[in-house]
């Protein structure tokens, strides 16, 4: 038991910490143009695809660092020339454009690298186990992940809240008038946030693609619990998000491991099982089988009961 | 049919009905005659089979379409999980179309598409209550949370979903009036016609009532709408619950048309379909959502039996659209009108001419780019089946370098000579505008 809680809190975090690397971006992006990026999920899908295919060529650690500028790069031009130009046309037409791009990354992927999954490995200088708890073997691969999310995430919060960048940065996402005014060109700085946002998207992807599959599906099925991770930390916190990360890592890690149904706990007591029907499904359902559903639960609560989110300060 | 689209944007003041004499009366029915006229001669010009699942399916994506545009374009709420309720009235109506076999009781299958209509109602109030509260991107958010866990749910529940392979009926079981036994598509046709005749008429009505005009009210300022003493929280959760019923039609149509409910109906990919057919076709104008359904169903099946990468060609039309016209195809059609009613057939022929110069890079541009899609697409995926390709019917290598020069050519050179002639096409418009102001004045 105590293993099971050991090994689901490690995995937990590390795959909170992922999730947090992709919530940044996409908070700092909606804090300062007032967009959900619709797309970020599909640059995350990118990055995997781009650390594929330059660790084919060039091996894992140049894959490492080039496939997120490359991404981060893609990001910036569809800044400049896609969203920008959008922008008059309003909010919704905004967030259109990045289904759209959603939509478009996806069936490129398709197009290029196909339905299946690609054979992206762990680098062999990564293969091996770090340590031992209890009886199993945690992989060294793993404890990279979780240090290379720390680490940015370390950079990324001395970046925001010490340096003068990061001072122009906070000062645009609430007064960007003023900040123009200054003499600061404002739609660089989107731009450059954009490209920023887009590459840490990039580098959970280039290290999560070997630990998890690589295929292009990859983006569905994570964007929608992106969503969920920055509006249940609150649209625009990057604490919340840090927060909702972890608190939504941690929740979907254990849920899986989690071997439990009604009918053990109604059965267990003496209740006899329904004879047939919805709720003979709902009898025999396991809280594993129900990991996928209790993100979106959580929203859902969340946004009925407090719509700010549990670090937001703003109602959109 | 244009009276339809003008009538919705240049309407006159609510409760315009009570002072209409009977011309006034012929105006309003006209479209809807011509209309039904048209739905019923339709199967005589295309009369093969595939043609009339094809009319089926736009029949009813039209209705789903519509339901859509009752919560984007009318209310400005923006749904991305509208599918659930198309979903849920198909998995409801397949559920009773199999209980009324079993039981044989004397219901026809005429009045199924109600039990789809109730379900997506009683579905649209429960998740509005609890969505429509705020709007804008809260509003957004929650209904692609509820999408995703109806979707999910759907996967879990297989006694009620079917798991995998859905839940199939056979409609032709149901009891037969008149005889009708709705086995040849062409009957089931008909019952689409009919009833998406009906949720038209239905929902076009809704557009003119009070209520619909307090729906646009809270899409421009529902602060507004508190002053004026509504509560915009009701309206949005009753025009959600309409927008669920009507979809819900279109769920129980499509369950009879292919006789078979699987999960994916309730999934985020229908739930984007339907985004896409309603703002391509335009979400400004009550016959957008129209021109866009007919568009994007026949886009499906042709382009699909065309190429494999339809969807990405589907997606970068999607993109074209939000970029460069976001009033949709009916807005662009929108924007001649007053060319049109000031009768400048002389500037109008220029435009057209304009126009038509203009076409002729955009069409240079759009073959270069489906080169290079295609070709990209045969290098990389289909490599196996060979590098050999058709386009257009004509065969190319695209292992080779040569019509890979060409479609960068074809695209550059497209894309250049564009950017020329679009001054020549804006300053026709430009001179058309003015010589219309100047005969208005």
């Amino acid at each position: 038991m105590l293993e099971l809680v050991t090994i689901s809190a490690l995995n937990g975090v590390l795959y909170g910490m992922l999730l947090f690397l992709m919530a940044s971006g996409l908070t700092l992006i909606f804090s300062m143009m007032g967009v959900l990026n619709f797309a970020h999920a599909s640059f995350y899908m990118l990055g995997a695809f781009f650390g594929f295919q330059i660790s084919q060529i060039l091996g894992f650690w140049p894959a490492f660092l080039v496939a997120p500028v490359l991404v981060g790069g893609i990001g910036a031009l569809v800044e400049r020339y896609g969203l920008r130009h959008v922008h008059r046309h309003g909010p919704v037409a905004e967030l259109l454009f990045t289904f759209g791009l959603a939509f478009v990354i996806e069936e490129i992927v398709q197009m290029i690298w196909g339905k299946g999954p690609v054979d992206y490995r762990v680098p062999a200088a990564l293969d091996f186990s770090a340590f031992t708890v209890f009886s199993t073997n945690y992989p060294a691969y793993k404890m990279f992940e979780l240090l290379t999310a720390v680490t940015i995430f370390a950079v990324l919060f001395t970046v925001l809240k010490r340096t003068r960048v990061g001072l122009i940065i906070q000062a645009s996402l609430t007064h960007s008038h003023m900040v123009a005014m200054l003499g600061h060109n404002v739609p660089r700085v989107f731009m450059l946030v954009f490209g920023v946002g887009t590459g840490l998207a990039a580098v959970a992807g280039v290290i999560a693609g070997p630990a998890l599959v690589t295929q292009s599906n990859m983006a569905g099925a994570l964007g929608p619990i992106l969503f969920v991770v920055v509006v249940v930390g609150g649209l625009g916190s990057l604490a919340g998000a840090f927060l909702a990360s972890l608190l939504i890592g941690l929740v979907q890690t254990f849920a899986v491991s989690i071997d439990l149904s009604v009918a053990d706990v109604l059965g267990g007591i003496g209740v006899a099982p329904p004879t047939g029907g919805v709720l003979l499904d709902v009898w025999n359902v396991t809280v594993a089988q129900i990991a996928p559903i209790i993100p979106y639960l959580l929203l859902v609560l969340i946004l009925i009961f407090r719509p700010t989110g549990l670090m937001g300060t703003r109602e959109h | 049919m244009s009276d339809i689209a003008s009538d919705a944007v240049n309407t006159p003041a609510p409760g315009g009905l009570s002072s209409a004499g009977p011309r006034a009366v012929v105006r309003l029915a006209a479209p809807w005659i011509a209309l039904a006229v048209a739905f019923s001669i339709l199967p005589t010009i295309f009369t093969s089979e595939s043609a009339l699942t094809m009319l089926s399916m736009m029949g009813i994506m039209i209705v789903f379409a519509l339901s859509y545009n009752m919560l984007l374009g009318e209310t400005g709420l923006l749904s991305f999980g509208h599918a659930v309720y198309y979903g849920l009235g198909g998995f409801l109506a397949v559920h009773a179309m199999n209980t009324v076999i079993h039981d044989a009781l004397p219901v026809p299958l005429v009045v199924i598409p109600l039990v789809g209509g109730f379900s997506g109602l009683l579905f649209g109030i429960i998740f509005g209550s609890v969505s429509t509260r705020r709007a804008g991107t809260v509003f957004a958010m929650i209904s692609l949370g509820l999408g995703e866990l109806v979707a999910s749910s759907s996967l879990i529940l297989r006694g009620f979903f079917g798991g995998e392979e859905g839940v199939s009926t056979n409609r032709t079981k149901l009891l037969h009036l008149f005889g009708l036994n709705f086995g040849p598509q062409i009957q089931v046709y008909y019952l689409i016609a009919g009833w998406c005749l009906l949720c038209m008429a239905a929902m076009y009505a809704l557009t003119r009532t009070p209520f619909g005009r307090m729906c646009n009210a809270v899409r421009e300022n529902p602060e507004r709408v508190q002053f004026v003493g509504y509560n915009p929280r009701t309206l949005r959760l009753i025009a959600f619950s309409l927008a669920g019923l009507f979809a819900g039609i279109a769920g129980a149509l499509a369950a009879i048309n292919f006789e078979l409910v699987n999960s994916a109906e309730v999934g985020a990919g229908q739930s984007g379909v339907v985004l896409l057919a309603a703002y391509i076709g335009g979400i400004g104008s009550f016959m957008g959502p129209v021109i866009g359904a007919i568009l994007v169903t026949w886009l499906e099946v042709m382009l699909s039996d065309v190429t494999d990468v339809w969807q990405l060609y589907f997606g970068l039309l999607f993109i074209g659209m939000v970029m460069f016209a976001p009033n949709g195809i009916a807005g662009l059609l929108m924007m001649h009108a007053p060319l049109w009613q000031a009768r400048e057939y002389g500037s109008m022929l220029r435009l057209a001419l304009a126009y038509l110069v203009a076409l002729v890079p955009a069409l240079v541009l759009l073959v270069g780019l489906i080169l290079v899609i295609e070709m990209t697409y045969h290098l990389s995926v289909k490599a196996s089946e060979g590098t050999t390709i058709s386009v257009f019917h004509v065969a190319l290598d695209a292992a080779s370098k040569i019509p890979w020069v060409a479609a960068a050519v074809l695209v550059l050179g497209g894309f250049w000579l564009f950017r020329l002639t679009w001054p020549v096409v804006g300053n026709a418009w430009h001179d058309a505008l003015a010589h219309a102001d100047g005969r208005a004045k």
